[in-house]
């Protein structure tokens, strides 16, 4: 017994490693390392999209349902944050004033890379149904640069969730490396 | 206490020239209510909480109409006493070039923020106001905007006012019709 012990090696592998694996010919992936370091950040950057708890209007009752036990949005891995320094994503939800306009650049300009806004709901995308008064913004597209626009007035729980999956999305599809740092860039991939 | 016998009470204190006016209601305007001269405005609500026949403890709203025609604005007061159950509308209208009156803030704390938001939409200015700044609006905004004749600038800080009307940028522009068809259709 106490020779097992003593005999026991943990890093060894385990006795039925290679009966397991002894008729594979092994399993091979071809990668490029900057790919797979790709796929691994945008892996794990598009699960945890953490946006800012920020509501202008009554799109944010909308935002409260979608963080609801219903819409659930973190079983996406999107958490609500209180500060624009530690979030990924600004759901700008409501009507934008001009007063307003001003501090919501001042957020967007207070988060850090990579970023990315949803304008959800009419008045955010276009001043909706105040448009034409004097004291609200034409669109959150003219103060910062918009990546999805939801629709809808309210948009429900399930359209704002839709406008998150479409920003999943978009950062699988990033090439991270290549747009932040220029890696790769001189080999041409 | 009736709106009518308010007016006469109020008639007989102050005299014809400061109250005057009244109007009962029945002639479209839901709520009874009676023109103060503006410059008096601050004795007559001094009476109206005071006294304790009146006892209005509580001013509702405070309102800003412009009427470009009349040349004047209208600043609106309602007030309502709990404790007797009436209310009444007072009406000052005041010029529209130099809209000034005398502050309500020592008689109705609540007309502080009140008085500020008819500062900050038509640009009636309260005198004695401890802090009259724009309640709503940026600090830094040009104009009063509910004046009727309020003119929207071009760009705030740099935002533009306007956004391209879809429809138009997208339509469809049909070439123009074409003499060859008035031909075809001839022959």
């Amino acid at each position: 017994m106490s020779d097992d012990l003593s005999n026991l090696n943990l890093m060894a592998p385990s006795k039925g490693y290679d009966a397991r694996y002894q008729d594979d010919g092994g399993g091979v992936i071809t990668t490029r390392v900057d790919q797979a370091i790709n796929w691994l950040l945008n892996w794990g950057r598009a699960n945890s999209v953490w946006f800012m708890l920020f509501g202008l209007a009554c799109c944010a009752i909308e935002l409260m349902q979608t963080g609801g036990p219903r819409g659930d949005l973190e079983r996406f891995g999107s958490a609500p944050r209180p500060s624009p320094r530690s979030s990924d994503l600004f759901i700008i939800a409501g009507t934008l004033t001009y007063k307003m306009a001003l501090r919501v650049k001042r957020l967007f300009d207070q988060m850090s890379e990579p970023r990315y806004v949803i304008s959800m709901g009419s008045c955010s995308n276009c001043g909706g149904l105040f448009q034409y008064a004097y004291s609200v913004c034409k669109g959150v597209d003219q103060i910062i640069p918009v990546d999805v626009y939801v629709p809808g007035c309210p948009p429900r729980p399930e359209a704002l969730l839709e406008g998150l999956l479409k920003i999943q999305d978009q950062i699988k599809n990033e090439r991270y490396l290549q747009h932040r740092y220029g890696i790769g860039v001189e080999a041409g991939l | 206490m009736k709106a009518e016998e308010i007016f006469k009470r109020l008639e007989g204190e102050f005299g014809g020239d400061v109250v005057s006016n009244f109007n009962d209601g029945s002639g479209g305007d839901k709520d009874p209510w009676l023109q103060i001269e503006p410059y008096s405005i601050e004795e007559v609500c001094t009476k109206l909480k005071t006294d304790p026949d009146f006892h209005f403890d509580y001013l509702e709203c405070i309102t800003g109409v412009d009427y470009p025609d009349d040349e004047h604005i209208a600043v609106i007061y309602h007030v309502y006493s709990y404790v007797k159950r009436h209310r009444i509308v007072l009406k000052c209208f005041l010029d529209r070039e130099d809209p000034a009156l005398p502050t309500l803030c020592n008689i109705w704390p609540t007309a502080n923020w009140q008085e500020r938001e008819c500062f900050d939409l038509l640009g009636v200015l309260f005198d004695g106001h401890p802090d009259l700044r724009r309640l709503l609006l940026p600090d830094d905004w040009e104009g009063h905007p509910l004046r009727k004749d309020y003119e929207e600038a071009d760009d705030y800080h740099g935002i533009p006012t306007v956004r391209p009307n879809p429809v138009e940028l997208f339509a469809i522009k049909l070439p123009a019709a074409k003499a060859s068809s008035e031909e075809g259709a001839a022959s």
